[in-house]
């Protein structure tokens, strides 16, 4: 494996905000995240947290009503925030990173074949030639375990686990170097959730893609993660190496995250967090976990600092 | 558990049973159940049939809890809605207390309907949107012919207490969308209680809430089911919440009840292919994870229009006995007396 002197992303102070009748939704506030090559980082956060809007800020993806946009997304050592629209198009999204979207497999276009619309991004975004294309969505299909005669089919034809496969194979046609995916399974079962993971990991390993995993799913998380950033309230509140967090999350929501799942193979029972996230609109000042927080103490009033104890950043003032 | 209440914790004007019921101590049992719907072909004519429930059988006993595992389409809802007799079997029956749930009708059928609260699936599509809390509660009180508001009132209260929507008072004029998903779906099971059943039967109650809000309402269901003694089928494709949830389990696939146990049995021994397919690709949270394939079956589950001959699971199995598996449908065997198997394995 080659050697890289910087990492492949680092994403520095990202925020998004949208206006809404009601006020500005802080959907993604400052936000840090660092990711290497070959690896993968989870997001993890409940509902509403801001997941698939940080997804969007990445890779400027934005609806029409954005407040406010800034911050630093450095990719390969270069910040591609400073790049125009036509610049950030022909070189960034789709050709150096890509994304397979929330319910993906819901919005492929019925009406073309799907191995056209896997074939298309190569076209449009590097001028590939149709035969080519339809080659690379071919070889597409192979790695992610789609039959080659399924290029001939329309999405109604697929079951949602094939339509998910193809969103995927749309998404690596163009060999990006990072890939997003916006909760890739969970509107899937559980054994074709584990032959997708499956998928994954080979992807991952043989070609040496990067990924950000979006998920609310702790458990399947863990099937991927290099890297665990734990997102509340529109921002990152532990960022953390997979073995440490798996085992011993910091911040009191991880922990409590964590305690709330459900297991198979211990009897531990699973406990639950009362309350609800703040609304983004008009966030608490301070911690915005403090309301629900066990162990909430007086300057938990005051927005926390971000800590770093041994490689683990911590929004906490617990670790102060 | 804490001490019992009596069993009318709600004051229900009582419809009478039907007469003749036995008192067993099963409430509720299916017999060699089929549910088939038509396809019917374009003009006139059956195409074929969806056979979404294939000949299952079980007994469910006053104050137990089982829970129905299987993938999306494998047949659950059918089942639970044939049950609930808003689908007609295609064979087969259903009997509550000794009645038959299809042969009831007017008065007994009223009755029955209030024995039998539903949790259904997708709690944001199950509450009407124009109503409000307290109208969503009143209605199958209304129906049931309490006619006197201030009565109603009062079980309303009860009722939301229970399920901890407190304080009622701000809950009472909310509407659904006021609400999150968790406090919805405490609605949906406050209606679900409102008339005092017998038998509750919850159908896929968490699948679309956030983790951390999911084990409370599991929790809350789990607490009424033992407080008032209910019956409860709790339906879920999700195996690891199972353990915490009830005493049986049964593992559907393509509408068969390929495996019953108790969970533990389950858990620690499970006996058919599938079964052992759902606990391989079950993970729980750990790093290990990321570094390991899950050993799991390729393929999806079977068409229920064309299923495959003989055992459904053969095209995915990897213990499938030549010449067997794939020309007779194994029957029920039972290696231990708490524990059966749809599977030639065990001949
Ligand atoms: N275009 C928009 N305009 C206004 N508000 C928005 C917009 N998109 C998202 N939001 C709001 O921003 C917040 C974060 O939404 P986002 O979709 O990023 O959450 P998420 O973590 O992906 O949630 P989920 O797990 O449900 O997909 C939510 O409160 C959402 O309502
Ligand atoms: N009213 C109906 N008419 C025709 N086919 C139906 C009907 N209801 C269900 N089916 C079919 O029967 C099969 C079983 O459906 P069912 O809803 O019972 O599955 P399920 O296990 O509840 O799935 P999920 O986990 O997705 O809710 C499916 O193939 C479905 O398409
Ligand atoms: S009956 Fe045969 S094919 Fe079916 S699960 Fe058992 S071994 Fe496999
Ligand atoms: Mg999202
Ligand atoms: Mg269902």
């Amino acid at each position: 494996m080659e050697n890289h002197p910087t990492p492949l992303l680092q994403i520095h102070n990202l925020l998004l905000y949208f206006r809404t009748t009601h006020g500005v939704v802080q959907a993604v506030d400052h936000v840090d995240i660092a990711l290497d090559y070959h690896h993968a980082v989870v997001i993890l956060g409940e509902s509403g947290c801001g997941k698939s809007s940080l997804a969007r800020a990445i890779l400027r993806l934005l609806p029409r009503n954005v407040a406010e946009y800034k911050g630093e997304v450095i990719l390969e050592g270069n910040d591609v925030m400073k790049y125009e629209e036509e610049e950030f198009r022909q070189s960034i999204r789709w050709v150096a990173m890509s994304l397979v979207p929330q319910a993906a497999m819901n919005s492929l276009n019925p009406v073309i074949k799907v191995g056209d619309q896997v074939a298309e991004p190569s076209m449009v975004h590097l001028g590939t030639s149709k035969a080519e294309a339809l080659d690379q969505a071919k070889s597409m299909f192979e790695r992610v375990s789609v039959p080659i005669d399924f290029l001939q089919r329309y999405p109604f034809e697929l079951s949602g686990g094939m339509r998910q496969r193809v969103a995927l194979a749309m998404a690596l046609v163009t060999m990006p170097h990072l890939i997003i995916l916006d909760e890739p399974t969970s509107a899937l079962d559980l054994l074709t959730q584990a032959n997708i993971f499956n998928t994954l990991k080979v992807i991952k390993h043989e070609m040496g893609i990067s990924f950000i995993l979006i998920t609310h799913d702790i458990a399947t998380s863990s099937e991927l993660a290099d890297e665990v950033a734990v997102m509340y309230a529109g921002q990152i509140v532990e960022a953390s190496d997979a073995p440490h967090f798996f085992t011993e999350p910091l911040h009191p929501y991880s922990q409590m995250l964590m305690a709330s799942v459900p297991r198979l193979r211990s009897d531990q029972d699973p406990i639950f967090i009362h309350g609800q996230p703040p609304s983004l609109i008009s966030p608490p000042t301070g911690c915005r976990f403090a309301e629900r927080c066990p162990k909430v103490f007086e300057r938990c009033k005051q927005e926390p600092p971000v800590v770093q104890s041994n490689g683990i950043l911590v929004k906490c003032w617990l670790y102060c | 558990m804490d001490n019992p209440i009596p069993n009318s914790v709600m004051d229900i004007p009582s419809v009478n049973p039907p007469t003749g019921g036995e008192d067993s101590e099963v409430i509720l049992s299916v017999n060699g159940l089929h549910v088939w719907f038509e396809l019917r072909r374009f003009g006139f004519g059956v195409a074929g049939y969806v056979r979404a429930v294939d000949d299952v059988s079980f007994d469910l006993k006053k104050g137990e809890a089982i829970a129905i595992v299987g993938e999306s389409g494998c047949g659950k809802s059918s089942l639970m809605k044939t049950i609930l007799g808003l689908y007609k079997p295609t064979k087969g029956d259903v009997t509550f207390e000794g009645k038959s749930v299809q042969q009831l009708s007017g008065r007994d059928l009223q009755w029955y309907r209030s024995q039998v609260g539903y949790v259904q699936q997708d709690p944001y599509g199950a509450l009407p949107p124009f109503m409000s809390v307290e109208r969503i509660l009143a209605e199958p009180l209304i129906i049931s012919g309490i006619h006197n508001s201030e009565k109603r009132r009062e079980q309303i209260r009860k009722v939301m207490e229970e399920v901890k929507l407190y304080p009622v008072e701000d809950f009472l004029p909310k509407f659904p969308h006021m609400l999150s998903g968790g406090q919805q779906q405490r609605v949906v099971i406050a209606r679900a209680m409102i008339r005092n059943p017998k038998l509750i039967v919850a159908d896929e109650p968490v699948s679309m809430l956030d983790a951390s809000v999911r084990v409370e309402i599991l929790r809350l269901l789990r607490s009424l089911q033992q407080r008032h003694n209910l019956s409860f089928i709790y339906i879920t494709h999700d195996l690891s919440t199972v353990k915490y949830f009830s005493e049986r389990i049964f593992v559907m696939y393509a509408g068969k009840l390929v495996e019953k146990a108790k969970i533990n049995e389950l858990i620690q021994n499970p006996l058919h292919p599938y079964t052992q397919a759902l606990l391989s690709a079950s993970s729980d949270p750990d790093y290990h994870n990321a570094t390991k394939f899950r050993e799991v079956p390729a393929g999806e589950p079977p068409s229920l229009v064309k299923p495959p001959a003989g055992c459904r699971f053969h095209p995915r199995c990897n213990r499938a006995i030549a010449d067997l598996c794939e020309v007779e449908a194994p029957p029920e065997f039972t290696p231990q007396p708490t524990h059966s198997t749809l599977c030639w394995l065990y001949r």
